[in-house]
């Protein structure tokens, strides 16, 4: 096994086409605990924290840029950032621990294709985007595309996510992100649910609602969201929204909790979730 | 804070001076058995069983030895065989296996080569052909008519070998007439209850570098709870003379009883004596899950009966615990640690069973806690019933001196009744639990042992001084011994080093264990320390040349009022020593007794998100008998370490097996020990009933800690919600599958 570090975004796409088998890395806090458990080790291990575009954020044009490699934990401690997100900047702050996330990135919690990804429930809620390198140039496709099953993506060898992208959201827009685990910390989502609604006064005019850990990808929930919309998240809206949501959930039984488990804890948790948005977007 | 003062005043013990260990340990100089390396030293590895029960047909390792790098391979076939009546036999044939796998991960061969890559690419190309065996997982499927053997060759302790069995031991203890009291009495409530396997997560993995000398020498660094024991063991599996083994202890990174015994040395020791170097062999996190010894899982059924003002009448207790494929002693103790009320009629039965899981190892009072959690369960809810304050029946159940245990062995003095009123009397329970948050209490009991200790007291010529013990430092020991030494002698407990020495430089010292380092290798420590002061008063004797008879030790000097009461300083005495006699040193070695058993009470308010049925801690305390607290910070770092462990057993530590046996949680995101997040403070009281059988008075306090706090928790779950838990841990799903079924 190598190791390359390049420094710019077409070096990293040559080395990735030049070297078949080879993998590209941000923060290796999934890729070494993968090798180390056994998973065959790659030819070439592309270091993406070197390339100064992948480790960046920037907001111009009512648009936000971040690097796929930076570290989380230089977008929880982005107050601007978090101001404006701060649902993303939640499940962000939930990926492993406080030393993890000074290496832990967006773009590898999203591309390591778990279910449980704690930052991709908010994103998918606030239309991210997603920036991919490949052979013939850059494509720009949503986040929610990303990732197709556990461990499955849609990037097609060669390619890599560069950065994301996510527009300001609208005025009296809140977002959230809550996840049960059985530990309050270092520990993996049984199951996240994100949300995001627009007010107008008491009436949310807009909404998203995300779910994590509960099906083989992170799965918008269109019934709750209806439910959400044009309601003022009464009791009986919230009531719909829990419904939907664990009607939602397509769990399966593990070590981490049961099918009976995700599904009823889906529902609670996109509830509180929703309760959470609406309290921000007012504020 | 202390609750209760201690009546007699020591000017060094009761104080909290910073460890003689601290600074290494706080620098990283401090050597862990993993930190240690020497010249030419080769890397091991294992091969383990991907089957939870099979006959090993074959195994070939030719190719394994023919891989770059290998030096050595060794499988069962490298050990003799021991008697199935020898007491090693066991932990022999779980070292690596002989012919058949007994659980998961078991051992079978083990190689060395120039790098631990190279040993584990070796290991995997090691083939062995194996014949599958049903595989016993569960305690029901043990014990049915006509099951399975786990171990075709356990047989059931004290019966003999006439059958091979599932059973291990069966232990019942009765007094009184429990029938006919369960009959008379105006209640009486029953409850089944079950445990999870859970592992004693000692944050350092088994380790040890082993270098077998062409002298057929063996010397061994290795991180365990008695190095002596270690010898004993490694000796034993090799087929050796003792005195060819040499343990030195390496720092111990946690133990809390998984390191009172051996897993690696035997094999580090074989492969270097085939190699010719030196072998370190370490364990991985998941082979520390998978392949040592987790505390046993256990099903048990209490039944207990009182009178309507809540006089407890009668126990019928039936305790059955899982303790892995061979036939150990867990099981015995379920029932022998019911001690903590009077409980004038009484009938228990404890059964040691077998599965095809791993070799279950000591953890901090073991098997008791599992008894307490079934048992303090069934008593809260008779208090609740009765619309009894919980403290108020215990109280009125205490058992104090005279009192007997479920053994029939009286309790000699003990401080049930004061932790009981230590916690009523505490600002915990004065105040009210917070805002949606409910309390609960319950008691643990745990015997702790003497068995036998040594100390070497040398005192050096400027008046500073050695002690030299051979109990690895598992809690504060060493700080402790200095206080001890310090009490005695007189001089400043930092001119004391404490030293915790190798097998050929100290007497013999069993295991760190049963909470009895302080108490028994103290006592030893002290015993040494006097017969220096009678030493040092006749030299002064002959320095002041008075009578030996006139002469008393006070504040570290040598004092004779008919010699003008001038004090003759212990340095001054030490100086002289050549002139007086010579060097001025103590041995004291003793098999100790009257180990005084140790009380805890313990408090917890929790709040229960009754949507997803988690429990968060807002206050826990907790209250135990330590005797009296030779180094208060070190007890109460035990009743804190205690009730932490027992945090995660109660909430969220748990095996969890997949149907053919395997260990499916063999890491610790997955195996959840409490974080410090999920914690609140650990308040503590100390209690002080001096042991009469310790010259300070001390009571172990290392393991009692752990057997409250999951009925606690699961008492304070009960008043929170109105919903008796009855199977550990009560995690999340398993509390909301719980509120749903109870409304």
């Amino acid at each position: 096994m190598e190791y390359a570090a390049p420094t710019t975004v077409d070096e990293a796409r040559t080395l990735l086409a030049d070297n078949p088998g080879s993998r590209v890395f941000a923060g290796a806090t999934d890729v070494v605990p993968q090798m180390r458990s056994g998973r065959p080790e790659p030819s070439v291990l592309i270091d993406l924290k070197r390339i100064d575009r992948l480790m960046s954020v920037t907001h111009d044009n009512g648009h936000w840029t971040i690097g796929a490699a930076m570290p989380t934990s230089e977008l929880t401690s982005n107050g601007e950032f978090s101001g404006v997100f701060p649902g993303i900047s939640e499940g962000a702050g939930w990926i492993g621990s406080d030393q993890i996330q000074n290496r832990s990135s967006l773009g590898g919690n999203l591309c390591n294709g778990s279910p449980a990804a704690d930052s991709v429930p908010a994103m998918i809620a606030s239309d991210a985007r997603a920036v991919i390198a490949g052979t013939d140039g850059e494509r720009t496709i949503p986040v929610a595309d990303v990732v197709t099953g556990p461990g499955q993506l849609s990037l097609a060898d060669g390619e890599f996510v560069v950065e994301f992208e996510i527009d300001d959201p609208p005025a009296n827009t809140g977002d959230a992100y809550i996840r049960m685990t059985p530990r309050t910390e270092m520990d993996i989502a049984i199951v996240g649910a994100a949300v995001r609604v627009t007010m107008d006064g008491d009436t949310c005019t807009d909404a998203r609602v995300v779910l994590g850990a509960v099906a083989p990808t992170a799965v918008r929930v269109p019934d709750a969201e209806a439910a959400l919309i044009g309601s003022s998240l009464d009791e009986a809206a919230l009531a719909e929204v829990a419904a939907a949501a664990s009607a939602a959930a397509n769990p399966i039984n593990d070590k981490r909790g049961t099918i009976e488990y995700r599904v009823q804890v889906a529902g609670v948790l996109a509830k509180r979730a929703a309760v959470l948005a609406a309290e921000r977007a007012r504020a | 804070m202390t609750a209760i003062e201690n009546p007699k005043t020591y000017k060094w013990v009761g104080t909290r001076p910073i460890r003689h260990d601290g600074y290494d340990k706080v620098v990283g100089k401090a050597r862990f058995a993993a930190d240690l390396n020497l010249p030419g030293q080769l890397h091991a590895a294992y091969l383990r069983s991907p089957h939870a029960h099979a006959n090993i047909v074959s195994i070939d390792t030719s190719k394994a030895e023919a891989m770059p790098g290998v030096k050595a391979v060794v499988t069962g076939d490298d050990f003799p065989a021991l008697d199935i009546t020898d007491s090693n036999h066991d932990v022999s044939i779980n070292v690596l296996a002989r012919g058949t796998v007994l659980y998961h991960g078991h051992a079978i061969a083990a190689v060395a080569a120039t790098t631990k890559a190279e040993a584990q690419a070796a290991a995997a190309a090691i083939e062995v052909e194996y014949e599958l065996l049903p595989v016993v997982l569960g305690i029901d499927e043990a014990m049915a008519d006509g099951a399975p053997l786990a171990n075709e060759q356990n047989y059931q302790k004290f019966v003999g070998p006439s059958d091979p069995s599932n059973i291990a031991t069966h232990t019942p203890l009765e007094r009184g007439d429990a029938d006919a009291a369960m009959a008379a009495a105006d209640i009486v409530i029953e409850r089944e209850f079950d445990c999870a396997h859970v592992h004693q997560g000692y944050i350092e993995p088994h380790a040890c570098v082993v270098d077998t000398g062409a002298d057929g020498k063996a010397n061994v660094w290795a991180s365990s709870q008695g190095h002596f024991m270690v010898r004993a063991i490694t000796a034993a599996v090799l087929g050796w003379e003792t005195s060819r083994i040499k343990v030195t202890p390496a720092e111990i990174g946690g133990g809390f009883g998984g390191k009172t015994t051996v897993y690696l040395e035997p094999v580090a020791a074989r492969l270097s004596e085939k190699a010719g170097r030196p072998v370190k062999l370490v364990m991985s996190r998941e082979e520390v899950l998978r392949s040592s010894g987790p505390a046993p899982g256990a099903k048990l059924r209490i039944k207990i009966g009182a009178t309507s003002d809540g006089e407890l009448t009668a126990i019928d207790g039936w305790m059955a615990y899982q303790i892995g494929a061979y036939g150990d002693f867990a099981g015995m103790v379920g029932a022998m640690s019911v001690a903590s009320y009077k409980f004038p009629n009484l009938k228990l039965e404890s059964w040691g069973v077998l599965s095809n899981t791993p070799k279950t190892a000591a953890y901090r009072a073991p098997s008791a806690p599992h008894a307490a959690f079934a048992i303090e369960s069934v008593i809260d809810d008779i208090a609740s019933e009765l619309g009894m304050d919980p403290i108020e029946l215990r109280l009125k159940n205490a058992a104090v001196e005279g009192d007997l245990t479920a053994m029939g062995m009286p309790h000699p003095r003990i401080g049930l009744v004061e932790c009981l009123e230590a916690l009523k009397a505490s600002d915990h329970y004065q105040a009210d639990p917070a805002e949606g948050a409910a309390r609960g209490v319950a008691v643990g009991f745990w015997f702790n042992i003497g068995e036998q200790s040594s100390a070497t007291v040398n005192l050096n010529e400027d008046g500073t001084a050695t002690v030299i013990t051979g109990s690895p430092d598992i809690g504060g020991s060493r700080a402790s011994m200095a206080l001890m030494a310090a009490e005695e002698l007189g001089i400043d407990v930092y001119s004391i080093t404490p030293v915790v020495a190798d097998t050929e430089a100290v007497g013999f010292t069993d295991v760190t264990e049963g909470s009895r380092a302080t108490f028994a290798t103290g006592k030893a420590v002290v015993e040494a320390c006097r017969e220096l002061k009678v030493e040092l008063c006749r030299r002064a004797a002959q320095t002041m040349g008075v009578d030996e008879a006139e002469v008393e030790w006070v504040d570290g000097a040598a004092v004779s009022p008919s010699h003008g009461g001038e004090p003759l300083t212990l340095a001054a005495i030490t100086a002289q020593a050549k002139r007086t006699g010579g060097p001025l040193t103590a041995t004291a070695s003793l098999n100790a007794a009257g180990a005084g058993p140790s009380f805890a009470v313990h408090c917890a308010d929790v709040k229960v998100d009754e949507e997803t049925g988690q429990t968060t801690i807002t206050r826990y305390t907790a209250v135990q008998d330590a005797g009296t607290a030779i180094h208060p910070s070190y007890v109460e770092g035990q009743m804190q370490g205690g009730s932490v462990q027992g945090i995660g057993w109660a909430l969220n530590e748990e095996y969890i097996f997949s149907s053919d046996g395997v260990l499916m949680n063999p890491g610790f995101l997955d195996y959840r020990i409490p974080v410090a997040s999920d914690l609140p403070m650990i308040e503590t009281i100390i209690v002080e009933v001096p042991n009469p059988s310790h010259p300070y008075g001390v009571r172990g306090v290392g393991e009692t800690g752990i057997v409250p706090p999951m009925a606690t928790i699961g008492n304070a779950i009960k008043a929170a919600t109105g919903v008796r838990m009855t199977s550990l841990p009560m995690s999340p799903p398993k509390v909301l599958k719980a509120l749903g079924d109870g409304r």
